[in-house]
């Protein structure tokens, strides 16, 4: 969550102080999205640095000033807007690395292991599921919200159920049991080869 | 309190010899009013062989089957049909509805087989079609319906009257996502008045508008969620983060 383009998307319908833009945020975010007010000024302070935001002249005191967006900063929300999002996965994938993991080890129930990680992922689906049904039905934000986090797990629940039934087709090899030593090279040269 | 349905280790063979198939192995579930319950599992996991035994469409072959504290097996043909007909209504994936028939006529059919008047019947039904703000295409054919209207009239058809018990499977069919999550929210609302729901899903999304979600594997039952913790739980875990 970018939480500078958020406030520079809140300022562009009109200057606001640093209060309401942490009410805004947080009640258009669905409350998901945790931000604490200290968060807020010290992001408006670096979007002031960058010209990005300009403050009303006159007032020292953070929380007694107005800020409004100035041309970059509208240009610059537009560009980011239009920026696609980074969808490179993470290079290790902590669910893909323990499940590849115990596949490496003997007695282990994969079967087993993937059903305690997809009851996890659905608890925390009901918890999003129980969010939207909560919200009042013209609460279309936070309807976007929970929708987005859901997708998101419902593919790690499909990605889970595929690993299932793959491995049920295709067990895995079994891992290498201790080495033959016949089968060792001892001959140094053979090794540097 | 008595549940609306309780299966107590129920197990359901097709064939045998060499041609056996266990569908269902020693499955114990217990749906309480109030309550819904997703059923979810991979194909052939047994998911609707448990909903067409718990909705006595078809029997056990060891174990016993309680609707309403009531041992299905204790009941003559009679006694089943007449116990579908009035405590427990379906949804089907493709809704079933006779396309001959208004979405009122489709409602109250399992009112006018129980013997119901045609006047009572279509009152009541105009009052469970009114709960599902559906009550306008009462006089429309069913084939002049939206998918979306389709399913709402099916599961008027599945809760209209003293129905206790309502057996989805699949219930979203071909809808997309957020139609399917309207039927879910309907169920969830038929079951908050008291109905105990038991859906069929292979679909995440749909199954945690549960309750409970329970998990079947092969015909066993492998795992279950546990009551969730209350959305506040989320800001924690983002906090955490």
């Amino acid at each position: 969550m970018s939480v500078p383009h958020a406030l520079l998307a809140l300022l562009s319908d009109g200057p606001k102080y640093g209060l309401r833009l942490h009410n805004e945020f947080v009640s258009r975010t669905g409350e998901v999205w945790p931000l604490n007010v200290g968060q807020v000024y010290t992001t408006l302070q670096r979007l002031e640095r960058d010209g990005l935001v300009e403050a009303d002249d006159g007032e020292s005191e953070r929380s007694r000033k107005r800020y409004r967006i100035t041309a970059t900063g509208h240009r610059e929300l537009a560009d980011w807007l239009r920026t696609p999002p980074d969808l490179v996965p993470p290079p290790r994938d902590e669910l893909v690395i323990k499940v590849l993991v115990a596949l490496q080890i003997p007695g282990i129930d994969i079967h087993e292991l993937l059903q305690v990680h997809r009851r996890h992922v659905i608890e925390t689906m009901q918890r999003y599921t129980q969010v939207k049904a909560a919200a009042a039905e013209d609460d279309t934000a936070l309807a976007l919200v929970a929708d987005a986090e859901l997708f998101r797990l419902e593919a790690i629940v499909r990605w889970l159920d595929a690993a299932d039934v793959r491995l049920k087709q295709q067990p895995p090899l079994a891992p290498a049991a201790e080495a033959d030593p016949s089968l060792e090279p001892t001959d140094p040269m053979e090794v540097s080869q | 309190m008595t549940c609306a349905l309780e299966l107590r280790q129920v197990s359901k063979v097709y064939g045998s010899g060499p041609t056996e198939v266990r569908a269902l192995s020693d499955v114990d579930l217990s749906v309480e009013r109030g309550e819904l319950v997703a059923i979810m599992g991979p194909s052939g996991s047994g998911k609707s062989t448990l909903l067409t035994i718990a909705g006595s469409l078809e029997q056990a072959t060891s174990g016993q089957v309680l609707v309403d504290g009531v041992d299905l097996a204790t009941l003559s043909r009679s006694d089943q049909a007449r116990l579908r007909r009035r405590s427990i209504g379906y949804v089907f994936q493709d809704f079933n509805l006779l396309a001959g028939l208004t979405a009122v006529e489709n409602v109250i059919l399992p009112l006018e087989l129980d013997g119901v008047g045609a006047k009572a019947a279509r009152a009541t039904g105009l009052e469970a079609m009114g709960q599902l703000d559906i009550a306008d295409h009462a006089d429309r054919y069913a084939d002049e319906l939206s998918g979306g209207e389709r399913q709402r009239v099916a599961i008027t058809r599945a809760i209209v009257g003293e129905r206790g018990l309502l057996l989805a499977d699949e219930p979203t069919g071909a809808l997309d996502s957020v139609n399917g999550e309207a039927v879910m929210r309907l169920l969830r609302a038929a079951t908050r008045r008291g109905v105990a729901g038991v859906v069929v899903t292979h679909e995440a999304q749909l199954a945690s508008w549960a309750d409970r979600v329970v998990f079947l594997r092969d015909g066993h039952v492998v795992d279950q969620t546990v009551a969730p913790p209350g959305p506040e739980s989320l800001l924690a875990a983002g906090e955490r983060r």
